[in-house]
């Protein structure tokens, strides 16, 4: 399941209705991202995230597809969200459950990695020398690109 | 004229950035018809006054979006094409 949206979400409530009633999971695995208060050095008022809606639906959808055909998934979760957040705030939760407990943590690992490269938002931060969009860092491109799945005949 | 095929009509869109630079969420632009693909669409962009140059100077710095997905500078424009440029993502 997939959700963008502004308001805030309960982490125990939306863990409890993603796995509820599904005894056949043994693992969740979840990553909750968070604003801080610095980066670059700088102080960080706030920051507002801009997205492009109906590529993010698009994106998050196909990401979390690619992730329950590579991994057994009983359950899977994806919610970010836009607007102004300030430090502290949640913006994203990632959440995957399985039987068992690698499939649950390698996939949570790659729908992140991947949100991290494909989805379409960007962070404004406001900081004492004022509002600036944030770019984007080669790491980022690095962890995702460990997913990337290589061809089998050229592994021979 | 009677006849003659309709000019093609493409949906930009802008974010991050490249919304400030251009001043523009979006706009519908007509571009000639010898632009067919999204590498031709910016470079006919980048002609069309001092604050597109600037936008779109570092090339390396945009992505473009056709139709909600990630496109190279060789794929096609076609009819009614929603076209969206922004900078490397930064979600998550």
């Amino acid at each position: 399941m997939i959700r963008v949206q502004e308001q805030d979400f309960d982490i125990g409530k939306e863990l409890a209705a993603l796995t509820g009633g599904n005894t056949a999971i043994g693992g969740l695995a979840v990553f909750v991202g968070l604003v801080r208060d610095i980066a670059g050095g700088s102080d960080i008022q706030a920051m507002t995230l801009e997205h492009y809606p109906a590529m993010t639906e698009k994106m998050l959808a196909e990401i979390e597809a690619e992730a329950r055909e590579r991994w057994p998934l009983e359950a899977s979760l994806i919610i970010h969200r836009y607007g102004r957040l300030e430090p502290g705030d949640q913006i994203v939760l990632v959440a995957a459950a399985s039987a068992h407990r690698d499939a649950a943590f390698e996939a949570c690992q790659f729908l992140m990695d991947w949100l991290k490269t494909k989805a379409p938002f960007w962070k404004l931060e406001e900081t004492d020398a004022g509002a600036q969009w944030v770019d984007a860092r080669s790491s980022d491109d690095a962890a995702a690109a460990r997913w990337v799945k290589q061809d089998p005949d050229a592994a021979e | 004229m009677r006849g003659k095929r309709k000019k093609t009509d493409v949906k930009l869109l802008y974010f991050a950035w490249l919304k400030t630079k251009t001043g523009l969420s979006e706009e519908d632009v007509s571009p000639p018809e010898n632009v067919a693909t999204v590498g031709e669409l910016l470079t006919w962009l980048e002609g069309r006054g001092p604050e597109f140059a600037d936008a779109l100077s570092d090339r390396d710095a945009i992505r473009v979006a056709v139709n909600q997905a990630f496109a190279k500078n060789s794929d096609p424009i076609g009819p009614n094409d929603e076209v969206a440029l922004f900078p490397p993502v930064t979600g998550g």
